[in-house]
């Protein structure tokens, strides 16, 4: 079938527009503040979802690509006075070329062994930019406010962010759907229900791995660009937090991995949900434990996430829900 | 001389991250599960000991051998609750799993003893040979690792459980078929783990400061020296450890201590690449 004719895909982007120009629409800055969360998510799971969802890697390490660019865009922009858009393309390729790298070198570990192998890459770049002078050591990068001038002053500047974001969400939802919709994305499916068979059968796999790495990486580089730049700062300790990375995939598993849908539906739901456990004066203080709690309770029961159990329940849905 | 100071130090501290490390291993070995919730358990080891020394005004040694019970009960119901029905779906569900465990233990320690740091006076003097100075409580620590890595031996090699607990980690499916309640070994095995866990968190509270989120670095390590070791080769865990507590000893004299963990990362990554069935390890 044609991929664009898919009524799912129209679906998704059109909720996710919605969702996005809600803050526009009101010219609510604090409105804007909790989608631009909501956004962040869903452009990170979708991403991690190509390497873990189609391919069937599990990353813990997804957030090093985010990091990584951060700390490339904070450079170029504080120390060299590059604008945003070329910090946003060298995050990007920052990202790629690191994944490139690191998928010749790890992603012929299988299973969990690759799975360790992400925490080590997290913790050893953690531990490295902590020690890397340029980068700031241990006290990081801290975005001088003139930089924000060239963009109409800090108020306007984040409103542009914004808007990057909601485009650049919408695209991942995009590539994720052409993705899973092409011969390329096939044969990542077939690595995931089984590597040696789908070699037999044709599918490059060490290409076809690498490939899918570079490609989940790359959204997440430019992503960290722009968040970093809209904080004003980045350190260590928060750019390579390894249950940044857990918290992309309990999101994925909550929407259901390997669909288009899930990622999207999974982080929306996982941030609306921690913004309630955050503000609720009942669950305020143990808000980890009842989230940690629900997720127990999604894997021994629902473990093919709300996508894939609407997809079984109803299977006239199937069309509408990619 | 300073330096084997500096290696005697790394050495004894080696021996307890041994102990986390061979839980985590045992658990991996026995069910292909890597415990995300090791950090927690050891935090819980450490907070264990704290509590009962400070609050019922224990001896922390004689507190561990409460401690160490706790964790095997607190491991097996753990299984239970959140493992046992996912020890068979695809790998991404049993480490969530271990995970959401991890989650739960944060939330509620954080609650309930903020992260402040916490340190227990323990003093048990030093002992000096020249210019080599040795502190009691590392001293200590050390024996008590030896002996409980040696008791996890005798168990796994002269009674019927360890015995079980070794059919089951050769191959589950022919354990079962000559009537091994698998499932019930396998409760057993992760609460093992787990009490390895906590004891060496125990240990750690008698030496290190520590909060509710201390277990993490311990968990990282566990799993650099499980894979030195060999995963799933609880000896190989011990001599990890020993390898990783030199190795912190040694390192800071020849280049800043913040670097020490740049270097245990990347070999980290590289025996996983090169020698993943750890350095000792021969077998697959």
């Amino acid at each position: 079938m044609n991929p664009w004719r898919h009524p799912g895909l129209w679906i998704t982007l059109a909720l996710t527009l919605g969702l996005g120009l809600w803050p526009v629409v009101l010219q609510k800055a604090a409105l804007r503040e909790t989608i631009f969360t909501i956004l962040l998510s869903v452009a990170l799971a979708s991403s991690l979802n190509i390497i873990l969802g189609y391919a069937g890697y599990i990353s813990f390490g997804h957030v090093v690509f985010f990091g990584l660019g951060g700390y490339v865009g904070l450079y170029l922009m504080n120390t060299l006075g590059l604008s945003l858009w070329v910090a946003l393309l060298a995050g990007g390729l920052a990202a790629a070329l690191l994944a490139f790298l690191l998928g010749k070198a790890i992603l012929r570990l299988r299973g969990a062994y690759f799975a360790l192998a992400t925490i080590g890459v997290n913790e050893a770049m953690r531990a490295f930019i902590n020690n890397f002078a340029p980068f700031g050591g241990a006290t990081g990068i801290s975005l001088n406010f003139k930089v924000y001038q060239a963009y109409g002053g800090a108020a306007n500047a984040l409103w542009l962010v914004y808007t990057i974001l909601l485009v650049t969400t919408l695209a991942m939802i995009l590539i994720s759907h052409i993705v899973k919709n092409s011969k390329f994305g096939l044969g990542l499916m077939a690595i995931r229900e089984d590597e040696d068979a789908a070699e037999v059968m044709g599918v490059i796999t060490p290409n076809a791995k690498t490939w899918a790495y570079v490609l989940s990486a790359v959204l997440p580089g430019m992503l960290g660009v722009l968040f970093y730049f809209k904080n004003g700062n980045i350190e260590p300790g928060d750019a390579f937090r390894l249950s940044s990375s857990i918290e992309l995939l309990v999101m994925i598993m909550l929407g259901g991995a390997g669909t288009v849908l899930g990622p999207v539906i999974g982080a929306a739901g996982y941030q609306a949900l921690r913004g309630f456990l955050l503000t609720n004066a009942l669950f305020k203080n143990i808000q980890l434990s009842v989230a940690g709690i629900l997720l127990l309770l999604i894997i021994l029961f629902i473990p093919v996430g709300a996508v894939g159990w609407l997809r079984r329940r109803f299977p006239a849905l199937r069309r509408l829900l990619p | 001389m300073q330096l084997f100071a500096f290696l005697i130090d790394g050495l004894l501290i080696g021996f307890v991250y041994g102990i986390a490390a061979m839980g985590m291993t045992l658990i991996w070995g026995v069910m292909n599960v890597i415990n995300l919730a090791h950090g927690p358990i050891i935090a819980l080891g450490c907070f264990g000991v704290y509590l009962l020394a400070t609050q019922l005004g224990l001896h922390p040694y004689l507190a561990l051998l409460i401690v160490a019970p706790l964790g095997l009960v607190a491991g097996m119901l753990f299984y239970r609750l959140a493992i046992q029905r996912v020890i068979d779906a695809p790998r991404l569900s049993s480490l969530l799993a271990t995970f959401a465990i991890n989650m739960i233990v944060i939330g509620l320690g954080t609650a309930a003893f903020s992260t402040n740091p916490r340190a227990l006076d323990v003093q048990l003097g030093s002992l000096s040979f020249g210019p080599v100075t040795i502190l009691g409580t590392r001293l200590v620590a050390a024996l008590a690792s030896i002996a409980t890595a040696a008791g996890l031996y005798w168990f796994l090699y002269h009674t019927r459980p360890g015995k079980y607990v070794r059919a089951v980690t050769n191959n589950r499916a022919a354990a079962e078929l000559v009537g091994i309640p698998s499932q019930q070994v396998l409760a057993l095995s992760f609460g093992l783990g787990c009490m390895l866990a906590a004891v060496s968190g125990a240990l750690i509270a008698t030496f290190f400061p520590f909060t509710i989120l201390s277990g993490d670095v311990y968990q990282q390590k566990s799993f650099v020296i499980g894979v030195m070791g060999g995963l799933g080769h609880p000896l190989g865990a011990l001599l990890g450890g020993l390898i990783l507590g030199m190795m912190e000893g040694l390192l800071p004299a020849f280049l800043p201590t913040t670097w020490v963990p740049v270097f245990e990362f990347v070999l980290f990554v590289i025996i996983l690449l090169v020698r993943p069935a750890g350095l000792f390890g021969g077998k697959k």
